[in-house]
């Protein structure tokens, strides 16, 4: 059986960027495996522009983001499998996988980097009554059939959902010449970035209506209607707020989930909360030399910090091939609370982390003039104000080893949102 | 004297913007983080303008289509004549990102330019 210090387990933003990260620490022995015909992942669907301002300074499309990373990867002379499936990795880090070329085959490797991304909330996940027609897309589907296959889905559009895809989409749609009737979305806030509701909705007069839901899909063979109703503050329907919509087509833009089934069965902890690994300061797993960055580690609102955190992962992942873990560490738990859903990571380790660890998370409301606070054990240690926070928009916290080395006793840190007294 | 709320686009952070106004003429800005919300602030309020993003047919590529971009901003009246402009277009590949696909898109003085490396079939 082949073996390399290194496998990757995907070939986008993540994978990418761990990739150059980890042969910049010293790793020859590399493989990235990706499933698509090309490497960049989900990027190569992103052609709007926006990513890089932190990263390059200036704004990309998806597509031209990813190149920067795929040369970067080429110089390097960093090995790749195009159009592979990875079907098991084992807790011994054996991963199996197939392609038409090589069929079947197993590697082996010291470390793993899990990057395979998230995928969809479908409509079988959301529970939506009514027909079962054509004409029903995920955003993300659509977004590939316009921008990469050239295939419009339709032409009268209702999406449900207010999440970047969906937004992006409903200006998309439009510029191809359809007709996006209603964004919907059943929270009272969006799910996506407000620049988006700009430059996406508000640029071509498209409606958004906050608190409301699908709640009937007419049509045999193909969509011909969709029923959307306010809902309460139980997110129940209302009866008698419903509008009908004539259309041919309703995109799902509901939510992302980490796409963690081989992370499963190598035996890898998830949180019940992100759908992703559970991870410490070196984004390692449960599983010894088993790491996660990017989308499947918890869904990200900028590809930059995906870039920034897979790097990490990386160069964590080329210590660990090195040197193996280290043993017998103590190690602290990062508690998320008061309006703090999770942490990544969630557990450190004080003499083993970098100078400064960036902790990030997302808050479970819309918070207007609040601080984010961090407590060791019962002592404030820092408070920094936020004018808003909401959880389509992602955190953080930074932690400064030298300030953790000033208590030897401490025996877990606090993370939450408090009122800007 | 008029003041106008607006978001900026200039990044992910979308900082609340407001615009004081005088005979047209811009006096404040405020809310903004950076330079960027400045200049999109005075921008938006009398010469608003994006960036254009969409996709064109490729022949003998790897790929069925590429997208392209505006070089650089453009008038927001502009948007839909512009795509109007691209929506027959062939390219043959090899397309290599910054190839101009088409020079002055819908009179602006702006070219658009490929935004993916398409190898050719």
């Amino acid at each position: 059986m082949k073996h390399y210090d290194l496998v990757i387990v995907g070939g986008g933003p993540a994978g990418l960027a761990a990739a150059v990260s980890a042969r910049d620490n010293g790793i020859e022995s590399i493989l990235i495996i990706e499933r698509d015909k090309e490497l960049g992942g989900i990027l190569n669907q992103c052609i709007h522009n926006g990513f890089g301002l932190h990263t390059f300074k200036e704004e990309l499309t998806g597509p031209e983001y990813a190149a920067r990373f795929i040369s970067q990867v080429l110089e390097r002379g960093i090995e790749y499998k195009l159009n592979t499936m990875v079907m098991d990795i084992s807790a011994d880090k054996k991963i199996t996988a197939m392609n038409r070329e090589d069929g079947m085959f197993e590697v082996k490797a010291t470390a793993v980097i899990l990057a395979m991304g998230c995928r969809e909330r479908s409509r079988g996940a959301l529970n939506i009554p009514g027909y079962r027609p054509a004409g029903i897309f995920s955003a993300g589907t659509a977004q590939r059939l316009v921008n990469m296959e050239g295939y419009m889905p339709g032409r009268e559009v209702v999406i449900l959902g207010s999440g970047d895809i969906g937004l992006i989409m409903a200006r998309r749609m439009t510029l191809e010449g359809a007709k996006v009737k209603v964004v919907a979305e059943l929270m009272p806030y969006s799910g996506g970035l407000k620049r988006n509701i700009v430059q996406c909705l508000n640029d071509f007069n498209i409606p958004l209506k906050l608190s409301h839901t699908v709640v009937d899909i007419e049509g045999k063979n193909r969509v011909e209607a969709v029923t959307i109703a306010e809902v309460g503050p139980d997110r129940k329907p209302i009866p008698g707020t419903e509008e009908r919509y004539t259309c041919d087509t309703l995109l799902l833009s509901c939510g992302l989930i980490p796409e963690n089934e081989l992370s499963k069965s190598a035996g890898v902890s998830l949180n019940p909360v992100t759908s992703g690994p559970v991870v410490n300061d070196s984004l390692e797993t449960n599983v010894e030399g088993i790491f996660a960055c990017g989308n499947v580690l918890h869904v990200h609102d900028l590809v930059d910090y995906v870039s920034q955190e897979a790097s990490t992962a990386g160069k964590n992942a080329a210590a660990y091939i090195k040197n193996g873990s280290a043993k017998n560490t103590k190690v602290i738990e990062i508690l998320p609370v008061d309006g703090v859903r999770y942490t990544v990571p969630k557990y450190i380790r004080p003499t083993e982390m970098d100078d400064t660890l960036t902790v990030r998370f997302r808050v479970g409301a819309v918070y207007k003039n609040c601080s984010i606070a961090t407590y060791f054990d019962d002592e404030l240690i820092s408070k920094r104000k936020r004018p808003v926070m909401a959880p389509g928009e992602m955190e953080q916290v930074i932690l400064d080893k030298k300030k953790l080395g000033e208590y030897p006793d401490l025996s877990k840190i606090t993370i939450k949102i408090e009122e800007t007294i | 004297m008029s003041t106008r709320e607006l978001t900026c686009i200039g990044c992910p952070l979308g900082c609340s913007l407001s615009v004081t106004l005088e005979n047209g003429e811009v006096t404040s800005v405020t809310g903004n983080t950076c330079p960027r919300g400045d200049a999109y602030a005075r921008k938006e309020v009398t010469n608003p303008t994006r960036i254009v993003t969409s996709t064109v047919h490729v022949k003998n590529g790897v790929s069925a289509m590429v997208n392209v971009k505006t070089a650089s901003d453009i008038p927001k009246d502009k948007i839909f004549d512009c795509i109007a402009a691209i929506k027959d277009i062939v390219v043959t590949a090899p397309v290599a990102i910054g190839d101009v696909i088409l020079t002055n898109v819908a009179g602006t003085g702006v070219d658009i330019i490929a935004a993916k490396n398409i190898a050719a079939s």
